[in-house]
């Protein structure tokens, strides 16, 4: 296992690695200039002296470089440092990632917008888990049943419609017909006491709502589906046969067997609902990460667009590896070696 | 020929189960396949579903002969009437006529980006899966694709390129391949890894290696055994694909990134009549309610054909991974 664990980590440098150049190559190779944006009054030699200031003179190869030593070296003693409150070396001297926009550096940029984001994705998250889980082991149980039919109706619902409709429609009548929840997300709201605390579950209901629907329905689908096969192997029978208790065989001897690859499946499903936050952020207006990310691609902000691109990917590599581990430990028939 | 006379045995045990003539060996199964189709109700109100809309959006400007882009100020943010069914926006244009123009981009980029991505996860599965050399890079290789991040690498890359190809080929037509060609290189994984699945089982039959006994070339062997035999898991991934597809370009169209608004799709009719929500609010659920049911309707067909197709899958072969998608 530990082995296995170590092979698996090894190859997941390689892949960062690989795509830390693609997204790299595909911003800097494109086509279009940076200052193209700037008033045409600027001398081409001043143009030339703020590309020269945005890192611009380099070749190639030496920025991708520089960029890696920075983001790859730099921010994590950064981050370090600041944990930790001590100094490692030349701490003022190191270059970080800065933003063109804001001439700040985008770790600072990502680190002041991820609560916004953190919060909404995780209790979103946790608001899925808790319903599909339930739902799908007893669509599973009850195969065909009315609730198994309307259950699975209802995921397939979640899952077709996307969350900028199901998003907008909430809006039109929570926010508009009903006027019960704001539509427009306050980030700067502070929970002080119980009335400010439920003004905050309330700004945060619809949000979690859509980001909860879209994830609940693909976790409930495939743990119907995980019951299924776990119902029909032999094991349930002879549980059943030696006169255990219909709960006991449930709970016991299906459950724990078909959580397996369920646990492994909401592990990977966790990148994609930070993803489907940036539409999510977009609707509400939450000022969260991906609302960073649409202001940089829009303002052409190339440094941050290439930071939080990057970090989506390392989420999707870092939850790839922790469900393959999680299988492998919660599953004492597969052997890696 | 000689290959042609190895299918044969197959063929026929196949057919004898039917009682179907031999000389007509896929008949049974296509017969069986229909059947057991029929009988499954949400894959035939999803097939009736989609061939409503697809009829609705191809054909529905003849029955409905209003100018999407003309304008009318003085008709402008209307309701339901007899000269206008769904309406106006804000500049008088005619909201039945822009959806059904719309449903056609969208449909046809659906179409489109599901060709592309089916194309290029055939033939990476296929070679993956057929050549034992190949199998190595090409996984790897996938697995670097399944990594990236689809929805932001979206949204970079139509802003990059949007530009450049709207010069080169025109307004439509230079949007229109973006976005299809985007939509299909980051959506073939899946497809290529099932395909791979596919092909290295059926390499392992009999017929495979008695075709190969006789000395058939191995592009002669994919063409004529194993392409066939791994064509229902394709035919399954390409329904799936165009719902992903349709719904990647409406968010894409979304967040303000994908078609303009003069040439609108489903998703960007949607991101236009957010502003006026208040006012008119049908403006946000007529493109919402397409989309959704289209997709609906699209992943009824596919869950119905996989079930006819492949009636002995395990529930944990049908999803031993969720499929991707690149929005949540």
């Amino acid at each position: 296992m530990l082995r296995y664990a170590i092979r698996r980590l090894l190859f997941a440098v390689p892949t960062l690695l690989a795509i830390s150049f693609v997204v790299f190559a595909l911003l800097d190779l494109a086509p279009g200039d940076p200052t193209a944006q700037l008033p045409l009054t600027i001398p081409p030699e001043t143009r030339e002296l703020i590309r020269q200031s945005l890192g611009l003179g380099q070749p190639f190869p030496v920025r991708y470089v520089r960029w890696l030593e920075q983001f790859l070296a730099n921010e994590p003693l950064n981050l370090v440092e600041v944990l930790f409150g001590i100094k490692i070396g030349d701490s003022a001297g190191r270059l970080r990632v800065s933003s063109w926009a804001t001439r700040s550096p985008v770790v600072d940029l990502i680190a002041q917008r991820l609560p916004q984001t953190m919060t909404v994705v995780g209790v979103s998250y946790l608001v899925a888990i808790l319903i599909a889980v339930p739902v799908g082991v007893f669509s599973g149980y009850r195969q065909y049943s009315v609730f198994d039919q309307v259950g699975t109706f209802i995921t397939m619902v979640g899952f077709s419609v996307p969350t900028f409709f199901t998003g907008t429609v909430l809006i039109v009548i929570f926010s508009g017909a009903l006027g019960w929840l704001p539509s427009i997300y306050d980030t700067t709201h502070r929970v002080t006491d119980l009335a400010s605390l439920g003004y905050q579950l309330r700004q945060m209901a619809m949000p979690v709502m859509v980001l909860a629907l879209f994830s609940a329905a693909q976790i409930s689908r495939f743990t119907r589906s995980a019951v299924l096969d776990t119902l029909h192997q032999e094991y349930v029978r002879t549980a059943r046969a030696k006169g255990l208790s219909e709960p006991l065989v449930l709970l016991v001897h299906v459950l724990r067997n078909s959580m397996i690859p369920v646990v492994t499946v909401i592990a990977l499903g966790l990148p994609t609902t930070f993803a489907g936050a940036i539409i999510t952020e977009q609707i509400f207006r939450i000022n969260g990460v991906g609302a960073l990310l649409i202001g940089a691609i829009e303002g052409a902000d190339i440094p941050t667009v290439q930071t939080v691109t990057f970090i989506f990917a390392g989420l999707i590599v870092f939850f790839n590896l922790v469900a393959d581990l999680l299988y492998g430990m919660l599953d004492p028939r597969i052997r890696y070696d | 020929m000689a290959a042609d006379q190895a299918a044969v045995p197959v063929a026929s045990a196949r057919a004898a189960g039917h009682g179907t003539p031999l000389a007509h060996p896929d008949r049974a199964h296509k017969h069986a396949v229909w059947h057991r189709l029929r009988r499954h109700p949400g894959a035939i109100a999803g097939a009736s579903v989609f061939t409503v809309v697809a009829l609705a959006v191809l054909f529905g400007s003849f029955v409905h002969g209003v100018d999407p882009h003309y304008l009318d100020y003085r008709a402008k943010n209307q309701g339901m009437s007899l000269a206008h069914p769904l309406g106006t926006d804000n500049l008088g244009r005619d909201t039945f006529a822009r959806l059904l123009a719309g449903g056609r981009l969208s449909l046809a980029v659906g179409v489109a980006a599901m060709a592309l991505s089916l194309t290029v996860g055939t033939v990476i599965g296929v070679l993956s899966g057929f050549f034992r050399r190949l199998d190595g890079p090409l996984m790897r290789f996938t697995d670097l694709f399944l990594a990236l991040p689809v929805l932001p690498l979206l949204m970079v890359t139509t802003m990059l390129f949007r530009e450049p190809l709207r010069a080169a080929l025109g307004l439509e037509a230079g949007i229109f391949i973006l976005v299809v060609g985007v939509i299909g290189i980051t959506s073939w994984m899946q497809t290529a890894r099932i395909v791979r699945g596919q092909v290295l089982a059926i390499r392992a039959r009999e017929y495979v290696t008695a075709a190969r006994s006789i000395g058939a070339r191995p592009w002669r062997i994919i063409g004529r055994h194993v392409f066939p035999n791994a064509l229902s898991p394709i035919v399954v991934a390409a329904t799936l694909d165009i719902a992903a597809a349709i719904i990647t370009e409406s968010a894409l169209s979304f967040l303000g990134l994908g078609f303009p608004s003069d040439f609108p799709t489903w998703g960007r009719l949607l991101y236009d009549g957010v502003p006026f929500l208040t006012l008119t609010p049908d403006r946000v659920i007529w493109p919402g309610l397409a989309i959704s049911l289209t997709v609906l309707s699209v992943n009824f067909l596919g869950d119905g054909l996989r079930d006819a197709l492949d009636p002995h899958a395990t529930a944990a072969s049908r999803g031993s991974r969720p499929p991707r998608r690149t929005q949540a």
